[in-house]
């Protein structure tokens, strides 16, 4: 269910290096937990994020909740497409729901954060 | 009951439970609030049929001599002049003229009558109708909340999926009228309501008897659908939400509720009270607004004209049916006329928005 080549954070976002980029979206058991995603707003182009702080905002039917970044660093793109189809993350969270893109600042934040089957471990003791 | 005590079940909470419904507490009940996606169980109601588990909802039988003047001396709407088979939309209001709750009266029998309040107000509502009329002995109270479950059935065929369950021409119950029918082979309550926008009936079935009316509604085609998508049609057939959108700090005129209200009977508790306020006129009232920019309003976020802070939402969130996010609120007289450009603070930001006429949201209406 989780891919193995991504890393996990306890906030239930996952992230895949691309060279020295970051891709960062959330999981499938977030979406799942959050179901219908119908408004995301993430940071600016440019802007800074840092390891585990929020980063934007992601609403279902009935709440809203924080996004947080799995690692620190300059935003280098966001999904525009989410703006539009924020359905996006639920029908595919890992692929096409993607939500920014992080030039890493610090390499060592990668380490801070868990492998698939360290994740699988956690959603396990959640659900 | 208090918040902290174990929250009770329905009778369909296995159902729930077997058709992969998520919970959520709610108002002392342990409620499904989605099984999958909110916006397809809402399009399942626009479309086709939905149903909900709505045995939360008080039920309270009134019954004696006195039952139809205990009734009109504390309901908002005329009791006494109510014809058997029919069911009326009503607010309690205490002596200011506050809203304790909204529920639907039905007349059952000449004196025999069946109260809906909210699941949460339930109690209050009862403590309430004591405190007025303490002298009512002439009238037996029963709670049957636990005896019967309620089986909301709604959308565009929900009455063709009921009609085909039932013994006789149920399709004959017109809008707000309510009878004894055979359905599912048990003997029901079936009123011709609901909370959705929709056509559709709500269903009293002996508790045993709930989880098979359900199954063999679903066989028919019927969605099953939480709360969630309850409160997403509720909102965009624009009906108000006690505890959201009206409580005791607003009265039925500022929540427009005006043709629910018959405050000219004679020992109505909340007469002169509410004679006052209509006379006087209010100054604020509910307004229904639609966003003009990309934003959500959601409940407490604040209304602005400019830097000036005007009001609250009460209820906001997607409307899918729309395709828009819309919202409601009170705003001073000023404000509540369509077309007028105000702004929602989200997150520090005015987003804008306009207002717009209630409901958002009609439905089609064939023969």
């Amino acid at each position: 269910m989780n891919p193995e080549d991504l890393k996990y954070s306890e906030e239930h976002e996952w992230l895949r290096m691309e060279g020295d980029n970051a891709v960062i979206g959330i999981t499938h058991f977030a979406q799942d937990s959050l179901g219908d995603v119908v408004f995301v707003e993430l940071p600016e182009v440019g802007s800074d994020v840092g390891q585990f702080e929020k980063m934007g905002e992601i609403e279902s039917v009935k709440a809203v909740s924080d996004l947080y970044s799995p690692v620190g660093g300059k935003v280098v793109e966001v999904n525009e497409s989410l703006n539009d189809s924020p359905e996006l993350v639920n029908d595919s969270p890992y692929e096409e729901g993607w939500m920014i893109k992080v030039e890493v600042s610090d390499g060592s934040d990668i380490d801070r954060l868990m492998s698939a089957s360290e994740y699988g471990a956690l959603v396990e003791s959640e659900s | 009951m208090s918040e902290n005590q174990t929250p009770r079940r329905t009778p369909l909470y296995d159902t729930h439970v077997g058709h992969g419904g998520r919970f959520v507490p709610f108002a002392g009940w342990e409620m499904p609030v989605r099984y999958n996606s909110i916006i397809q169980e809402a399009e399942a109601v626009r479309t086709n049929a939905g149903l909900f588990d709505v045995s939360h909802m008080g039920r309270v039988e009134f019954e004696g001599p006195g039952a139809a003047s205990l009734l009109d001396s504390v309901l908002s709407v005329n009791v006494q002049g109510m014809r058997t088979g029919r069911a009326h939309y009503n607010v309690i209001c205490d002596r200011s003229g506050g809203i304790i709750d909204d529920c639907i009266v039905y007349r059952l029998a000449e004196q025999r009558f069946l109260l809906i309040p909210n699941a949460s107000n339930t109690d209050t509502v009862l403590d309430w109708i004591e405190g007025q009329r303490p002298d009512h002995e002439d009238t037996a109270v029963t709670n049957i909340t636990t005896e019967i479950a309620m089986i909301a059935c709604q959308g565009p065929k929900a009455r063709d999926m009921v009609a085909q369950l039932a013994d006789s021409d149920i399709s004959k119950i017109r809008p707000f009228r309510a009878r004894a029918a055979t359905v599912n082979g048990v003997e029901t309550f079936l009123a011709r309501t609901g909370y959705t926008g929709e056509d559709g009936f709500e269903i009293m079935v002996p508790s045993e008897s709930a989880a098979a009316m359900w199954e063999s509604l679903m066989e028919l085609g019927a969605a099953s659908c939480g709360l969630g998508a309850r409160d997403v049609l509720r909102l965009e057939a624009g009906l108000l939400l006690h505890g959201n959108d009206m409580d005791t700090s607003v009265n039925p005129y500022e929540a427009a509720l005006d043709r629910f209200v018959d405050p000219d009977r004679d020992g109505y508790v909340a007469g002169d009270a509410l004679r006052a306020i209509r006379d006087e006129g209010v100054s604020r009232k509910i307004a229904a607004f639609e966003m003009t920019e990309r934003g959500i309003a959601r409940p407490g976020y604040s209304i602005m004209d400019g830097g000036n802070r005007i009001g609250s939402v009460t209820s906001g969130g997607p409307s899918p049916t729309l395709d828009t996010n819309i919202g409601l609120g009170y705003v001073p007289i000023a404000y509540s006329e369509p077309g007028t450009q105000i702004a929602i603070e989200i997150r520090g930001r005015p987003v804008e928005a306009k207002i717009t006429t209630l409901p958002f949201y009609r439905r089609s209406r064939s023969a």
